[in-house]
């Protein structure tokens, strides 16, 4: 107190924000930073881990060139990984919504769906996905892979049979990962403006129109922020089978350290990219509909 | 008379502007259900068939309703998950560092809502970045250095990160809370101030008071994320504390361990039952948290206001 008397009230306020966030930063530092750039020169080079330390053995951009262009597997579970993202991305926003427009109207025992939509988040972990998915739980009952459909599975080249197969035998697993999505949802249709429903009645406008024109407007913005959660929560989780991969090359004895890293660096930057082409997307239907 | 009976009638059925009519609550009752059902199908069946028994699962005629009340598979998973020991160091390191983590995320939260300096976009850009960069590009120097200081297999290894705000999805306490205190008013902190409380006592005594609902919601969502977190807990947590996820993903071989195939009779193998008892085991914990505290859970995003505007 005696020092900062002296400062000025802009300098003394400063100082103090950076007292409550250092800590932040300084983990940075430690935590995120310095791994990071460290793994990102583990990628440059052939890592061996001996009882006596590592070896590091400079091989410039092979491991992105081998990962790229020699490894079968990478790449095509690269593809894999970015046609089901983008696939389960709208699957998982539009029943969001929906189940947000019905939480939001008035009726009894409310809250007892609304505990049954988030439910999910509160047990999903990748074991517990791992061992519902091999006894067939998360197909969609009904239609699951029956003789007829496997048929016509055949039939697609593969770029477009792994997405449907995906789809069908995984149906109820994409929908889990809607809770927070809805709770967002559902909470920014209560911020819309009641009057502006009434306005639009008098208008003459009907229920239809009023979705169309007043409520999915006012969800371009939060419809951003879902997104990109979305796709941040799919692509991070323990099941993907980018991360399998990788991590599996991680101790194998022909990948290595020096190899995962390269490939997880390729699966951040298709990450990034993913994002960057969904939230350019969003945001140009949001200006327009703005307009 | 007669037309207004017809009208009550109408309204009855179609609504009117006041309520919705019995023919919408039924189709909307109808649908909530039909939909739920689908949503929890995995559920649902994982509990049946955990409580059938090796004849019943044999018999292609029971389907829903297991002929008997039969409870080995539970005692097996029981045993082969090690339970009581799993449970006691799941919840310690999920509860340990998210408590930790809450603490810290609070106060960096409120150094973000309350002051300006110089660098804080440049700050939320990076505490955004950390939330997208996935964990595999930063695990294995880490994991390296643990080694090296023998912290492997230490829950300490999962405290450090949390101690310095980068815990596991730290960033979206860190936005809670910077979201919380931003909706809090200034006057009580600027009337203590002008009393001569320092910044410190101001946040501890003042805001941090007011923002208990966060705090409570941080540390049960991070509990929760935690628990189910296993990519970093294989990794930081190998040959020491076991997590339920984890020896449950490692079940058939503890299985067999404990009932060598070739020694027990058939009714004893490794079958579904047993498999989904171990994982209905693993998620019972978190079902009676939730369903105790559920109204922090859903009601989580509107208290703490984190929808971005």
């Amino acid at each position: 107190m005696i020092r900062s008397r002296g400062l000025n009230p802009r300098a003394r306020e400063a100082l103090y924000g950076y007292g409550f966030v250092m800590i932040w930063i300084v983990g940075f530092v430690i935590f995120t930073l310095a791994p990071l750039v460290q793994t990102f020169f583990y990628s440059l080079n052939q890592v061996t881990v001996s009882a006596t330390g590592i070896n590091l053995d400079y091989v410039k951009w092979d491991n992105y060139t081998r990962a790229l262009f020699t490894d079968p597997t990478f790449v095509e579970l690269l593809i894999e990984y970015a046609i089901e993202t983008l696939v389960s991305v709208p699957i998982i926003l539009i029943f969001s919504i929906i189940i947000a427009l019905f939480l939001n109207l008035k009726f009894r025992f409310k809250g007892f769906f609304r505990t049954i939509f988030f439910l999910p988040v509160v047990i999903t972990s990748g074991p517990v996905i791992q061992e519902l998915t091999a006894q067939g739980a998360t197909s969609a009952p009904g239609i699951a892979i029956s003789g007829a459909v496997a048929e016509f599975l055949a039939e697609l080249p593969r770029y477009l049979r792994n997405p449907v197969e995906y789809l069908l035998t995984s149906f109820i697993l994409i929908l889990w990962f809607s809770g927070v999505q809805i709770l967002i949802y559902l909470s920014s249709l209560q911020k819309i403006d009641q009057s502006t429903y009434e306005a639009a009645a008098i208008d003459g406008a009907s229920a239809w129109e009023a979705f169309w024109k007043i409520t999915l407007p006012s969800l371009s913005t939060t419809t951003i922020i879902t997104a990109v959660y979305t796709i941040i929560t799919l692509s991070h989780f323990s099941e993907n089978k980018v991360i399998k991969y990788i991590y599996g090359q991680t101790y194998a004895v022909e990948g290595g350290i020096g190899y995962s890293s390269a490939m997880s660096f390729l699966y951040f930057i298709v990450l990034v990219l993913l994002l960057a082409v969904v939230y350019l997307l969003l945001n140009l239907r949001a200006r327009q509909e703005l307009r | 008379m007669k037309l207004l009976r017809r009208d009550s009638l109408k309204s009855l059925f179609l609504g009117n502007r006041t309520q919705y009519g019995l023919i919408f609550n039924v189709m909307l009752y109808l649908l909530l259900i039909a939909i739920g059902f689908v949503y929890l199908y995995p559920l649902l069946f994982m509990f049946v068939t955990s409580m059938k028994s090796p004849e019943d699962l044999l018999n292609p005629m029971v389907q829903w309703i297991p002929t008997e009340f039969y409870t080995g598979n539970y005692l097996k998973a029981f045993r082969v998950l090690d339970y009581p020991t799993t449970l006691a160091s799941s919840i310690l390191i999920s509860v340990v560092p998210s408590a930790i983590q809450t603490v810290v995320c609070s106060v960096v939260g409120y150094g973000l809502a309350r002051y300006r300096f110089w660098g804080k976009n440049l700050t939320f850009i990076l505490i955004l970045a950390t939330f997208i960069i996935p964990a595999q590009n930063t695990v294995i120097p880490q994991m390296l250095t643990y080694r090296n200081y023998g912290l492997l297999g230490n829950i300490f290894s999962l405290i450090l990160p949390a101690m310095l705000g980068q815990g596991y999805k730290s960033a979206i306490f860190i936005l809670i809370f910077y979201q919380t205190f931003l909706s809090l008013p200034k006057v009580l902190e600027e009337a203590a101030r002008l009393d001569g409380a320092s910044d410190v006592k101001i946040f501890v005594q003042i805001a941090l008071p007011a923002a208990i609902p966060s705090y409570i919601i941080s540390i049960i969502f991070s509990t929760v994320w935690y628990w189910n977190e296993t990519f970093l807990t294989v990794i930081f947590l190998e040959g020491g504390l076991q997590s339920l996820p984890m020896q449950l993903s490692k079940f058939v071989q503890a299985y067999e361990n404990l009932y060598p195939p070739g020694t027990v009779n058939i009714f004893d193998r490794l079958n579904e039952a047993v498999k989904l008892s171990g994982t209905f085991l693993n998620i019972l914990p978190l079902l009676l948290m939730y369903f105790v505290l559920q109204k922090w859970f859903v009601e989580s995003v509107e208290r703490t206001g984190i929808t971005g505007e």
